[in-house]
């Protein structure tokens, strides 16, 4: 059968498996999990057994349930044909998860959903913080490692972490001008169909205000 | 003093680790050489733990070039004794018996040796670890791992077969973003006079996640029977959490597994209470 994503329209980390579905041209079903509605849907018993970490994604596929998004995309990246999605020479490939961790580990559990609603009233300050010192620091680095895109001239799981990481910044008001390796990255990246035909305003679940 | 094919008999001789890098430098070594026609056998050489010999034909500057290429044979770990991340680095090389210097990067001492300009320069992210390894600079400990799984021989530390790979990852990535970020020290500092409420909260939170997905993945170690990086991950959290005074035998599985993985060397030659900036009080 087709590999099922549990996901949110505008969560960072299922959009980052739906560009990597979407690169390696493999079909996938969705069924959405409102993290906002019914006191958030994520926290239901049923969606616990799927994954017990009560977050987005979770992943259906090959007879199995996986977690954490890097996870999914490196066995999608293992099991599936068409264009790699991490380099083959284990420098390159070392960077390409240095700068997905660095945002995936560094930046983005600093700012999800569950740890904003810990904070409360200063959210919007705490996540500025963490995003703006997250890019501070990849800026320099992929000021070393881009050539078209984050890591050399071939898409990776970095770009595929980068471009979720910026809609997040933008939401946080984040100016991402600061950071012009960054800016210049994103904007190359969202003329790719992969990254367009999984955006956040074109989901089964994208509400109508927010639909493009 | 030895000629290039000197250099090249002596590959033999070196262990199998040591050879790996050896032959990289070996590579840069002939490059250098041929750049300098006037001077055939210019006088650099290696003794046999890869520190240059000073000839009498080379000048300076291609003798530190060469240094620089030749010498750094060994990694260098910059790391902390009690960060959780840089104890993943040191579990890593052990278990590969990769033999690796370490520079101390005291996270408290001075403000906070992490955040000079210097340390800034190896890692933007101002966290520890960075590692200088095969003549780059890497951060992120899962990356830095699975470079050298994927460089050096020794046993694997992600399995062959592509499930199991992808449930380490997944345990791997469960500790290291969804738990520690959250309890750095970076981050309690930031959370102040709450910090141990703050800090049990997301260990117990990714502890409660991370016991049932154990129960599955489970053999002798975290996912069947061989070690893998989600034991890396895995026993350097535990560390944590009871740093933090969380009542781990809540979590059955998760300290049978720390509990057996601590009977195995390479996490107790990588313990903290074992590395050079051990403070006299904690070391073992």
């Amino acid at each position: 059968g087709r590999p099922i994503l549990h996901g949110y329209f505008r969560s960072s980390c299922s959009w980052r498996v739906r560009i990597a579905f979407a690169l390696k041209g493999v079909e996938y079903d969705q069924l959405p999990v409102n993290l906002i509605k019914d006191g958030g849907q994520q926290l239901t018993e049923e969606y616990k057994a799927l994954n017990p970490m009560q977050q987005v994604p979770a992943v259906e596929i090959d007879g199995t349930t996986l977690s954490q998004s890097l996870a999914v995309i490196q066995y999608i990246d293992e099991t599936r044909p068409g264009p790699r999605l991490l380099p083959a020479d284990p420098k390159a490939r070392a960077q390409v998860r240095m700068i997905s961790d660095l945002i995936a580990s560094g930046i983005q559990p600093l700012q999800n959903l569950y740890v904003i609603q810990k904070i409360g009233a200063e959210k919007m300050q705490w996540s500025q913080h963490f995003i703006d010192r997250g890019f501070q620091a990849l800026e320099p680095i992929l000021k070393q490692t881009a050539g078209k895109y984050c890591v050399g001239d071939e898409i990776s799981m970095a770009d595929i972490c980068l471009v979720p990481q910026v809609y997040n910044a933008e939401r946080f008001k984040v100016d991402v001008g600061k950071y012009p390796t960054i800016k210049r990255l994103n904007e190359a990246l969202l003329e790719i169909e992969a990254f367009q035909v999984s955006h956040p305003s074109r989901q089964p679940d994208t509400p109508d205000d927010l639909r493009a | 003093m030895r000629t290039l094919y000197q250099l090249y008999s002596l590959k033999s001789s070196f262990t199998q680790t040591r050879a790996l890098n050896y032959c990289g430098r070996t590579n840069m070594l002939s490059v250098h050489l041929f750049v300098h026609p006037s001077k055939p056998t210019a006088g650099v050489g290696l003794d046999t733990s890869c520190h240059m010999v000073r000839g009498s034909q080379s000048t300076q500057r291609e003798e530190g070039d060469l240094r620089t290429s030749l010498c750094e044979a060994t990694p260098i770990l910059h790391g902390y004794f009690r960060s959780s991340c840089s104890w993943r680095v040191r579990i890593a090389f052990a278990l590969k018996g990769v033999e690796y210097d370490q520079l101390p990067v005291n996270l408290i001492k001075d403000g906070g040796q992490q955040l000079t300009e210097e340390y800034k320069a190896l890692n933007p992210m101002q966290q520890v670890p960075a590692v200088e390894i095969d003549g780059t600079t890497l951060s992120q400990s899962l990356a830095v791992i699975q470079y050298i799984d994927e460089t050096r021989p020794g046993p694997r530390l992600l399995p062959a077969d592509p499930k199991a790979r992808a449930q380490v990852r997944m345990i791997s990535d469960l500790i290291a973003s969804g738990i520690q970020p959250l309890q750095n020290l970076y981050v309690i500092q930031k959370i102040g006079a709450e910090k141990m409420q703050w800090s049990q909260h997301f260990i117990d939170r990714g502890f409660q996640a991370l016991e049932p997905i154990l129960k599955q993945t489970a053999g002798k170690y975290c996912v069947g029977d061989e070690i893998s990086m989600a034991d890396i991950c895995l026993v350097p959290q535990v560390y944590n959490a009871e740093r933090f005074k969380v009542d781990v035998g809540k979590y059955p599985t998760i300290k049978r597994l720390n509990e057996a993985l601590l009977e195995i060397e390479a996490f107790q030659v990588s313990h903290p209470s074992r590395q050079p900036d051990t403070p006299d009080d904690l070391r073992a």
